[in-house]
C-alpha cells in the first residue's frame, strides 16, 4: 500500500476516533503513529504536539502536518491533513443536511434552545480551565482584561487583539517585567491547548498527567 | 464570489486562532457579525453538533459553517462545496506554517520571541473566548444581541437553572464530570423539549 494512502487512512482513523481533539487525541496518536506505524518516537510526538500548540491553527491538524511532512515531505503533510479532516467533512455534512430539514419543527427548536444553554456552560468551562495556565501574573491579567472588555463592548476583529497581544507579550518578556520565568509557559503548553478544546475528559487527563 | 470569501474568512481564522478548538469561536462570531451568513443562535447550534461528533472541534465547526453558507446560496451541492472550501481554508495556514517551522524546529522551540509572544497570546485567547461566550449567553439566555441592550433583556428562570445544573454536573460531580459532552447536550435537549425553552 502506498505510503500516501497509509498516511491518509491512519489520520482519517485518528480523526474518527477523536472526540473534541486536543489532549484527548494524544493517546490515540501515540498508539497509531508510534506503536503501530513507528513513524515517530514518543518524545518526538510530544515535541510535535507542544509545537502544534505554539503555532496558529487547529492542534490536531498541525500534528498531522508535522508527521506527514516527516514521512513524505510537503505532499505527505498535505495528505495527512486531508486524512485528518476527511471524517469531519463527511459526518458533519450529513448531519447538517439532515438537521437543515428538521430545524422548523417546533420541538426541535425547543431542544436546540436547551442545547444552547449547555454550550454557554461549555464555553465558560473552557475559559475557567484555560485561565489557570494563561493568567499567571498581573501582566497577563491586564492583557486578559483589556481583550475581554474590549471585545465585549467594541466591534473589532479578533485578529487585531491577537497581533497586539503577541507584540505585547514579546515586549513584556524582553523588558523583563514578567513575574513568571520564561520557558515555564512553554512547558505548560500541553495543558493550555488541550483545555481550549473544552473537553472535560481532556482536562482530567491533563491534571493527572501533570502530577499535581 | 461566496466561496472565495469563505476561503479567505477561514484562512484568517486558521492563521490567527491560537490553540484550536474553542479558540476559533471568537473568529466565527466576528464572521457572523461581518457577513450575516449565520446568526449567533445558529453558531451555538453548530458548536453543539461539533462537540457531539468525532473530529477536532475547530474543523467540525468550519465544515458546518461552510455547509450552511453554501446551502443558502446554491442548495445542497453548493453546501457540500462550501464545507470543503471552508475546511481547506482553515487548514491551509496550518500546513504552510508547520512546513516552515519544521525546517527551524530547534530554533523555534528555544526562541525567546516565540515564548514571549505566547506569554501575551494565551491570556488574549482566554479573553476572546470569554467575550465570545458572553455574546452567546446574551443571545441564548437573555435574548439580546449586545450588552447595550441589557434594559430589554428578559431572563427566564428555567434557562438559568439549566445552566447552573450543567455547570455543577460538569465541574463538581465526581465521575459525571468526566462524561463525554454529548451526554450533557442530550440532557439539555430533553430539558429544552420538556420545559418548552
Amino acid at each position: 500500500m502506498s505510503e500516501y494512502l497509509q498516511l491518509f487512512l491512519v489520520f482519517a482513523k485518528i480523526g474518527v476516533m477523536t472526540f473534541g481533539g486536543g489532549y484527548a487525541m494524544l493517546p490515540i496518536l501515540q498508539r497509531e503513529v508510534c506503536e503501530t506505524k513507528k513513524w515517530a518516537g514518543d518524545s518526538e510526538i510530544m515535541d510535535y504536539y507542544a509545537i502544534g500548540q505554539c503555532t496558529p491553527g487547529i492542534i490536531a491538524v498541525n500534528v498531522a502536518t508535522f508527521i506527514g511532512k516527516k514521512q513524505k515531505g510537503i505532499p505527505g503533510g498535505i495528505v495527512a491533513t486531508l486524512g485528518m479532516v476527511f471524517p469531519s467533512l463527511l459526518i458533519i455534512t450529513v448531519i447538517a443536511a439532515v438537521l437543515h430539514n428538521f430545524m422548523d419543527i417546533v420541538w426541535i427548536g425547543h431542544a436546540f434552545a436547551g442545547i444552547r444553554v449547555c454550550v454557554c456552560v461549555f464555553i465558560l468551562n473552557a475559559v475557567l480551565k484555560l485561565w489557570k495556565s494563561a493568567v499567571v501574573d498581573v501582566w497577563t491579567f491586564i492583557v486578559f482584561a483589556l481583550v475581554f472588555v474590549g471585545s465585549v463592548i467594541l466591534d473589532l476583529s479578533p485578529v487585531l487583539y491577537v497581533i497586539v497581544a503577541g507584540i505585547a507579550g514579546i515586549a513584556l518578556s524582553l523588558l523583563g517585567v514578567r513575574k513568571e520565568k520564561p520557558g515555564k509557559g512553554a512547558a505548560k503548553d500541553g495543558s493550555v491547548a488541550a483545555e481550549k478544546e473544552g473537553s472535560p475528559a481532556a482536562a482530567e487527563k491533563k491534571n493527572g498527567g501533570d502530577g499535581k | 464570489m461566496i466561496y472565495l470569501r469563505l476561503f479567505i474568512e477561514f484562512f484568517k481564522t486558521g492563521l490567527f486562532s491560537v490553540g484550536g478548538g474553542m479558540a476559533t469561536i471568537p473568529f466565527l462570531q466576528d464572521m457572523s457579525r461581518a457577513t450575516g451568513w449565520f446568526t449567533s443562535a445558529q453558531l451555538a447550534d453548530m458548536i453543539a453538533v461539533a462537540e457531539s461528533t468525532p473530529g477536532p472541534l475547530g474543523v467540525n465547526t468550519a465544515t458546518y459553517v461552510g455547509f450552511t453558507v453554501g446551502t443558502q446560496e446554491y442548495g445542497m451541492l453548493g453546501g457540500i462545496l462550501g464545507a470543503v472550501v471552508a475546511t481547506v481554508g482553515l487548514v491551509t495556514p496550518s500546513i504552510i506554517v508547520i512546513i516552515v517551522v519544521a525546517y527551524f524546529l530547534d530554533k523555534f522551540r528555544k526562541s525567546r520571541y516565540v515564548d514571549g509572544a505566547f506569554y501575551g497570546l494565551r491570556p488574549a485567547s482566554v479573553g476572546l473566548i470569554g467575550a465570545a461566550g458572553v455574546g452567546i449567553v446574551l443571545m441564548s439566555v437573555f435574548r439580546i444581541n449586545t450588552v447595550f441592550e441589557f434594559a430589554s433583556a428578559h431572563l427566564e428562570l428555567k434557562h438559568l437553572l439549566l445552566a447552573a445544573a450543567i455547570l455543577a454536573l460538569t465541574n463538581w460531580v465526581p465521575k459525571v464530570k468526566k462524561l463525554h459532552p454529548i451526554y450533557f447536550i442530550l440532557l439539555s435537549a430533553v430539558v429544552g423539549v420538556v420545559f418548552r425553552f
